[in-house]
């Protein structure tokens, strides 16, 4: 029996906090364990939040990520505005809607072009893409800038938007100031649709998933910034609930918590939310995932980046639309009057389904906070198809092992802490 | 001549602060023509900001192997060291978004690099002593390079 252990250092061009490690047994033959190793801010932010008012929690969750902040701000307001009986009405939900728009092409142009296609196009980073392909990629700097364009305007800056308010908005733009946003937004369609057709050029590795999936859905459209839970076994139930279904439980290898639904293994993320709801898709969305091969659900997580540029496609189309028939609200945000209770809100962060719970008191102080960021969700389905790959793979040399692991992570986006990026692999094989 | 400075960094993660609160300080003085930018260092915005410039400076905390908190150097474009690592919560850095501006042919025709030895990168607002006493050195130095094109614009030969 042999023995050998090594450690192999690689690092990728992202904007990205935290480190992690992957820890790959081999015993004769066999992958034995394959642990993600990831640190998880969102604990400490739970005790942050303890005794904070509950307008302060948009202000410190959207902290946690500086990719994703509008997601967090804006399932923290869901939970707030379920504890306290308050709606909001169409025309603030409609702004909500297209802050996180640019959120999702923001979020989704960085990943696709900067962090994913190197690892389809075998370049070892972004830099290198862009050398050979220097039009491409600045195609996909247009797309995040457009997406940033709407967090700016809307949100009042690109990272951690101070805009938004449990409620509604400080200020509201005027349809005015929203006109040439339009007009960017028209260019970068076409830029959305290139960015379709050529993702879905790109080979990727066969790997089905056999997990259940889980998204939030909207009755009237593709769910983004609130809805119920339903998932594909057929569960279908309100935020308050997830608690019933999904629970997260400590692993000895991880400070990161690991959750299941039900007992089992699940996946949230861009193929769940395509695979469950890809026909409330626009027309112009589903014709360009109709172009791209796409069927009407993707189980291949290396597809994943054909998805997120389908998605990519849809923001904008929805930006265009809820611009086009903009009213402007007024006032800009609703009362809100604190009382003792207990609220649950969700919302489809760019990589999954992104859960809050505060338990509030009368005076709007915060008793207790829960987060349930999707990479942590995902962080099972993540091992399990590493568990996969590297069974599969066991023939390649470490280096091109690791590479086809860092792709296979980078398939989920993670973003615990946006970690992942200083990925250190050690292979031990007996 | 178009010139910009960038601070990179978090106020909220301490010493990372200390290219913001250069950029603070820079704001209260008369600067013509020059734009001030707050970062977090996310790649494609440094790019917007310097494409095009005849000068960006950028102002960073960094980690080195061998610190001296508020210790600080003066880089060019080209000359980044590998060894000095990025302290911020970007852990890019700007060597690679210079290396992307370069492939993208959207680098300053003249770039220079503030980089500050960190003491303390915890949570928490506030510079640590020896940090906060670089601050108004480092504001002298940028506003130097703003002002003279000649002196120390010969120290980066491209």
């Amino acid at each position: 029996m042999t023995h050998r252990s090594r450690q192999l250092r690689v690092s990728s061009l992202a904007r990205v906090e935290g480190e992690g490690a992957l820890h790959v047994v081999v015993a004769d033959g066999h992958v034995e364990s394959a642990d993600l190793q990831i640190y998880e801010p969102p604990r400490f932010f739970e005790a942050f939040l303890r005794g904070r008012a509950f307008p302060e929690a948009v202000d410190i969750t959207s902290r946690i990520c500086g990719i994703c902040p509008v997601a967090y701000q804006t399932s923290a307001w869901n939970a707030m505005e379920d504890a306290f009986g308050v709606d909001v009405g169409a025309p603030i939900g409609a702004l909500r809607r297209l802050l996180y728009c640019g959120e999702w092409i923001s979020s989704h142009a960085l990943h696709v072009y900067l962090l994913h296609a190197p690892d389809f196009l075998g370049y070892p980073d972004a830099v290198a893409l862009a050398t050979d392909h220097r039009a491409i990629v600045e195609r996909g700097l247009a797309l995040k800038k457009a997406g940033n364009a709407i967090l700016e305007l809307v949100g009042g800056r690109a990272i951690h938007p101070v805009n938004p308010r449990v409620g509604g908005f400080h200020r509201a733009p005027t349809a005015r100031e929203l006109a040439p946003l339009a007009e960017q937004l028209r260019r970068a369609l076409d830029g959305a649709l290139a960015t379709v057709r050529w993702v879905a050029g790109f080979d990727c590795p066969d790997l089905e998933l056999d997990y259940d999936l889980l998204a939030a859905r909207a009755p009237d459209r593709y769910a983004i910034e609130n809805g119920r839970v339903v998932t594909e076994s057929g569960l279908d139930f309100p935020p308050s609930e997830f608690a019933d279904h999904v629970v997260e439980h400590q692993v000895p290898h991880s400070t990161a918590l690991h959750a299941t639904l039900d007992g089992r293994r699940y996946l949230t993320g861009p193929l769940a939310r395509y695979t469950l709801n890809s026909a409330q898709l626009s027309p112009l969305a589903r014709e360009a995932a109709a172009d791209a091969g796409l069927g009407p659900t993707c189980r291949n997580p290396y597809r994943s980046v054909v998805v997120r540029a389908v998605e990519i496609v849809y923001a904008i189309d929805e930006a265009l639309r809820i611009i086009g028939s903009y009213e402007r609200p007024d006032p800009p945000a609703v009362d809100v009057v604190a009382r003792s209770a207990v609220g649950h809100g969700v919302s489809e962060a760019p990589r999954g389904l992104l859960y809050h719970r505060y338990e509030l008191d009368a005076a709007g102080l915060i008793r207790e906070a829960t987060i349930v960021p999707p990479t942590s969700q995902n962080q099972a389905a993540i091992e399990h198809d590493l568990t996969r790959v590297v069974s599969a793979n066991l023939d390649l040399d470490d280096a091109a092992l690791t590479s086809l692991c860092e792709w296979t992570i980078r398939n989920y986006d993670p973003c615990i802490s946006c970690s992942t990026h200083f990925l250190e692999l050690s292979v031990e094989r007996r | 001549m178009k010139a910009a400075v960038i601070g990179v960094g978090n106020e909220f993660r301490r010493d990372d602060g200390v290219g913001p609160a250069v950029i603070a300080r820079l704001a209260q003085l008369d600067l013509p023509d020059v734009a001030l930018t707050v970062s977090d260092g996310e790649p494609s915005q440094l790019i917007d900001v310097w494409t095009d410039t005849d000068l960006t400076v950028v102002v960073d905390a960094v980690l080195s192997g061998h610190a001296q908190p508020g210790r600080v150097h003066r880089t060019c474009l080209g000359a980044l060291s590998d060894g000095v690592r990025a302290a911020s919560t970007h852990a890019v850095g700007i060597p690679e978004a210079v290396r992307l501006a370069d492939a993208l042919g959207r680098a300053p025709r003249r770039l220079v690099v503030y980089a500050v030895e960190a003491a303390d990168l915890g949570f928490g607002v506030g510079l640590s002593p020896p940090v906060a006493a670089s601050v108004e050195h480092v504001v002298r130095a940028v506003a130097m390079e703003l002002t003279s094109s000649g002196s120390y614009a010969a120290g980066c030969a491209q």
